[in-house]
């Protein structure tokens, strides 16, 4: 209980004083988090300052999504500490909450309202004054330009018309951090890079953590790159000092290569084993007592 | 408070903005205007027959109340429990499926505020259920003179059994992410509690007794009848708040998956 008390200042008070720049927004501390016996991320660190745009890179399944689900309050980690905007993610989830937009994967959105209803409400539960609340949608919906829908439902939007109102979810209670999974998804070219520039413009006060698969939106946009491949930081560096000697394309191949690998493993594997169970070369070579059972959607995936 | 009146006011407005509430306002004024008709039906064909009867004091045994309200608010009593999961049943489990618990779950909103926001927009709803349901007893008050702080009890009975029914098929709704099987548990555990006292005459004495003070049929009679009890609103009460109780655990326990 003393340590929460003497931390909060820290945070806010202390490191308000210094210049932007050496303000640590999110410090994450060796992060392990189980499923069963199965552990999605294991020692996850990294850091990001104010100002930073944090490029979160990593091959599909690798834990990506369970690090910023941990970051952003939705479960706590079974073991280690982050820290955002000053605060304990799990000690003080509340005040971590208040400070985060979260884009999640799936675009979390009611069907039936409407954008203009949706961002109201989001606000009101994110915490903006009844005052500021009619601003901060009008805002929101400026940034992500989807003031045209603002009062038509949104199950009848277009996918990148949806993928915008989940954007401007994330922004509409000016949030110190935002975290963003995927953001240019189902958008057309112009969209995303109109997503690009106001993500650009949204880092200049605050902290933004990208994940993405696309490349050169990385290079393009973020300060930082953080590579996890199977639940470990593989790479946390600088744009600038990574992509120095060779293309982001080429580094990110090569330091998940172990898990690239393993999918070419399984795969063949796989292959393998809807081979034997072919019924065609079952004629000529009687199958073995031990061979493995004929896997019906393995031998689909041919 | 202020999160748990925006998610109940949400809560609220969403029931509108699907068929859902339409489908079930007009399901349920449908079935109960069938009931009243029938019952009054009934009750005017007493009328006539007593009045043939040209005996002194037999007409003064009719009365609307036994006759036409009290029955008609027990029949409801089992519309209720077959309607009302239809409306919980999407409370939370729709959340789940479309994936906007993530958005609940990050948002500075503990997880007993959103239960009780949950709560209060589906009990709201039910609000506006039984008031248009009360154009029938409106139709005995013009008519004829019903007690009225009677029928108020009925009314009251059947709020505090939607409400009880809203708060257990609200943690039947947290506990899956599809919505027939939300309903379904809502509907099977209202069912089992109306049905409950059945066996309380095989079953001896004391264990009968507790039977009977789990089952819901005892504790709407009276309030039907006129008769507030202390122990009858604390039964509802109780369902209520284990009901929300199990919705926050449940709330909570997805965090810890």
């Amino acid at each position: 209980m003393l340590a929460c008390l003497v931390r909060i200042p820290v945070g806010n008070r202390f490191f308000h004083n210094q210049s932007v720049e050496e303000r640590l927004m999110i410090e994450v501390d060796r992060l392990t988090k189980f499923y069963g016996n199965h552990a999605a991320i294991r020692d996850v660190s990294f850091t990001a300052e104010a100002g930073q745009i944090l490029g979160f890179l990593g091959p599909n399944g690798a834990g990506k999504t369970t690090t910023m689900r941990i970051l952003t309050g939705y479960m706590p980690a079974s073991s280690g500490t982050a820290r955002v905007a000053g605060y304990d993610v799990f000690e003080e989830s509340r005040d971590v909450r208040q400070r985060v937009g979260y884009l999640p994967e799936n675009p979390p959105l009611y069907r039936e309202m409407t954008p203009f209803s949706y961002l109201s409400f989001v606000a009101q539960i994110k915490g903006v004054e009844r005052g500021d609340r009619r601003a901060a949608v009008q805002r929101a919906l400026e940034a992500t330009a989807i003031d045209d829908v603002a009062s038509q439902p949104i199950g009848t939007l277009s996918r990148g018309y949806k993928q915008r109102v989940a954007i401007a979810q994330a922004i509409v209670h000016d949030p110190e951090v935002i975290v963003l999974d995927e953001p240019t998804i189902g958008l057309d070219p112009k969209q995303v890079i109109g997503i690009r520039k106001l993500i650009k413009g949204l880092a200049s006060d605050r902290t933004v953590i990208l994940s993405t698969h696309i490349l050169p939106e990385v290079t393009q946009l973020c300060d930082k790159v953080v590579i996890i491949s199977r639940g470990e930081i593989v790479v946390e560096e600088t744009t600038d000092s990574l992509t120095a000697a060779e293309d982001l394309e080429h580094v990110f191949l090569r330091v998940t290569a172990s898990d690239v690998v393993a999918d070419e493993e399984a795969a063949a594997e796989q292959y393998e084993t809807a081979d034997a169970a072919d019924p065609e070369t079952e004629v000529a070579d009687p199958p073995e007592e031990d061979a493995p059972a004929p896997d019906s959607s393995a031998g689909d995936e041919r | 408070m202020n999160n748990v009146w925006a998610i109940a006011w949400k809560e609220l407005r969403s029931y509108f903005l699907s068929p859902i509430a339409y489908v079930v306002l007009a399901g349920f004024l449908l079935i109960m205007g069938f009931m009243f008709w029938n019952m009054l039906a009934q009750f005017s064909r007493f009328v006539a027959i007593y009045s043939s009867m040209q005996q002194p004091g037999m007409m003064e045994q009719l009365n609307l109340n036994d006759m036409v309200i009290t029955p008609l608010l027990g029949n409801m009593t089992v519309v209720f429990i077959l309607i009302m999961p239809l409306l919980t049943m999407r409370l939370f489990a729709e959340e789940r499926a479309s994936g906007t618990d993530e958005l609940l779950l990050t948002s500075p909103v503990s997880t007993l505020e959103i239960a009780f926001g949950k709560f209060f927009g589906a009990s709201l709803f039910l609000a506006v259920m039984l008031g248009l349901a009360f154009v029938y007893p409106a139709v005995l008050m013009y008519f004829g003179n019903p007690e009225i702080p009677q029928i108020l009890t009925g009314y009251l009975a059947l709020f505090l059994l939607g409400m009880s029914t809203i708060a257990l098929g609200l943690f039947a709704s947290t506990v899956t992410d599809s919505q027939i099987v939300a309903g379904v548990l809502a509907g099977g555990m209202m069912l089992m509690l109306l049905l409950i006292n059945w066996p309380a005459d095989a079953v001896g004495e004391s264990m009968g007794a507790v039977l009977r003070y789990l089952s819901i049929t005892e504790h709407t009679t009276d309030l039907m009848r006129g008769l507030i009890k202390v122990e009858d609103i604390v039964y509802y009460l109780s369902l209520i708040s284990i009901g929300i109780f199990l919705s926050q655990r449940s709330l909570e326990s997805l965090r810890w998956r």
